[in-house]
């Protein structure tokens, strides 16, 4: 598992990237009340808005953490956003992508960087 | 807030702390916006049982009569359109600051408590409001910011009975009646009021003895903590005015749905009519209808509508919402912004641009769910 300083987590499957929030970040976040994905296929690039997220308060975006094609989202998010409070590692990840070089995730946080980095 | 200015502390800040509450600065004050319960929960709560929420930050001003109460009363109505003079002593009232263009400068409750006015003022505005009443009020009172006083709201169905506990007198009190109760020697100034939709009560009391008050209040059966956030939503729901949001010095009352605060002794016709600043537009649009009206939405989907979303009716631009979330007790998304009044009845449907996208919303009548005032 890798993290970004945006509190997102990227798991590796294969040749595809899982792409979630951590619990801090949903902690921070509150009670999620809506989740909008991007379309299945789209190309997207590291930075781009993919995800919005909006709790009771506010909206927040979730960042494409690297280049590549959206191969499927979660569509259970939709009906159910709070599954990325109730379980952010597992049943509330948001979007799988596939990048042609799995190595730009080297750059990412590991577990103890990223828990040093929210300490 | 000027930049630089320290943020001000409540004075129950390290029982908030204890209570895990996150802390964001509001009006120059660093307020609980919510404790680890969190925002979903605390305003589901406050509906189902009762929530306790630290205003403390929101101004409270005693006008001490000089010429008497009639005398101050009647120049209080000169600043605002409520019906002021008929108001009996241990009741309140909502009322607000209206400008010389009809627009509003703050909203208000201004409570007769027998020997002077008690006026509880947003946080905002407080410096402004305490200068305007000074301004023209002098000649008839001394007016005088309360500074070492909390003010605490207890919302939700099972306030009465909590409160009764430790003030059993309480019970007896109806929605905007004001008393005074007595704990452990000090004065409490209670008012049967909030701004939840909720029964509830609002309690001044000293800042020395606040922590140990809340504590009372908390150890009792179905009270929690609340914070900003839940009395965000809880408002919105309850159809209530945020200032600053959905209502400041470029909307008159009337637009906001406000007329039930200008009562008929101060209207056309009235013994006191008119008489407060801006009047001649405000009397008007009472008459006439005003050309825009605060309304009701309800978004279609899931997805909030948040305060600042254009509103379009066909390709026109129509309106903008004000204020916008979730509604944890509705289930769904609900805002309130300005339309034209042709397009305010409700179940119009208008478009709100959402991240470039217009989506459908519906025009609802207000409040989003009943009250429940003990009237």
């Amino acid at each position: 598992m890798k993290y970004t300083e945006d509190h997102e987590w990227l798991r590796v499957e294969g040749d595809l990237v899982v792409v979630g929030i951590t619990e801090h970040a949903a902690t921070q976040l509150g009670d999620v009340v809506f989740v909008e994905l991007p379309e299945v296929e789209a190309m997207v690039a590291r930075g781009d808005e993919v995800v919005v997220i909006e709790s009771v308060k506010a909206a927040s975006d979730i960042l494409a953490p690297v280049d590549g094609e959206i191969v499927e989202v979660n569509e259970a998010l939709v009906d159910t956003p709070r599954l990325v409070n109730d379980d952010p590692l597992g049943a509330g990840w948001f979007f799988k992508i596939r990048v042609d070089d799995l190595s730009v995730l080297d750059e990412y946080m590991d577990e103890d960087e990223y828990e040093d980095m929210i300490a | 807030m000027r930049d630089g200015t320290p943020l001000r502390h409540l004075a129950l800040k390290d029982l908030h702390l204890a209570l895990g509450a996150r802390l964001v600065p509001f009006a120059g004050y660093a307020m609980p916006v919510q404790y680890s319960a969190g925002v979903m929960q605390e305003h589901l709560h406050t509906r189902a049982a009762a929530g306790l929420f630290d205003v403390s930050h929101m101004g409270q001003v005693i006008l001490w009569p000089k010429v008497g109460m009639d005398r101050l009363a009647l120049a209080f109505e000169a600043l605002c359109p409520a019906d002021v003079a008929g108001l009996g002593a241990g009741r309140q009232r909502y009322g607000l600051f209206t400008g010389k263009q009809g627009g509003i400068l703050d909203d208000l409750m201004v409570a007769n408590r027998q020997t002077h006015l008690l006026v509880v003022v947003n946080a905002a505005c407080k410096a402004a409001d305490l200068a305007h009443m000074r301004a023209h009020l002098s000649p008839v009172a001394e007016v005088i910011e309360v500074t070492d006083r909390a003010l605490l709201a207890l919302q939700g169905p099972l306030s009465e009975a909590a409160l009764a506990r430790l003030l059993p007198d309480v019970a007896r009190m109806r929605f905007m009646d004001v008393t005074t109760q007595v704990w452990q020697g000090q004065d409490i100034w209670v008012s049967r009021s909030g701004y939840s939709g909720e029964d509830g009560f609002e309690l001044s009391l000293p800042e020395t003895h606040a922590q140990a008050f809340a504590e009372a209040l908390l150890a009792m059966p179905g009270v929690a903590p609340a914070g900003l956030g839940a009395r965000d939503s809880l408002r919105l729901e309850a159809g209530l005015c945020l200032y600053g949001h959905d209502i400041d010095t470029t909307t008159s009352p009337v637009e906001a749905g406000l007329g039930w605060a200008i009562q008929p002794v101060r209207r056309a016709g009235g013994a006191r009519a008119g008489g407060f600043p801006g009047a001649e537009r405000i009397l008007r649009e009472l008459a006439d209808g005003p050309s825009r009206l605060r309304v009701g939405l309800r978004p279609e989907g899931r997805a909030p509508m948040r305060e600042g979303t254009a509103l379009f009716h066909g390709d026109t631009h129509v309106g903008t919402v004000t204020s916008g979330g979730f509604g944890p007790s509705v289930g769904a998304p609900i805002a309130m912004g300005y339309v034209p009044r042709a397009l305010a009845g409700p179940g119009t449907l208008v478009q709100g641009e959402v991240r470039g996208r217009r989506m459908p919303a519906a025009v609802s009548a207000l409040p989003f769910r009943p009250t429940a005032y003990k009237r």
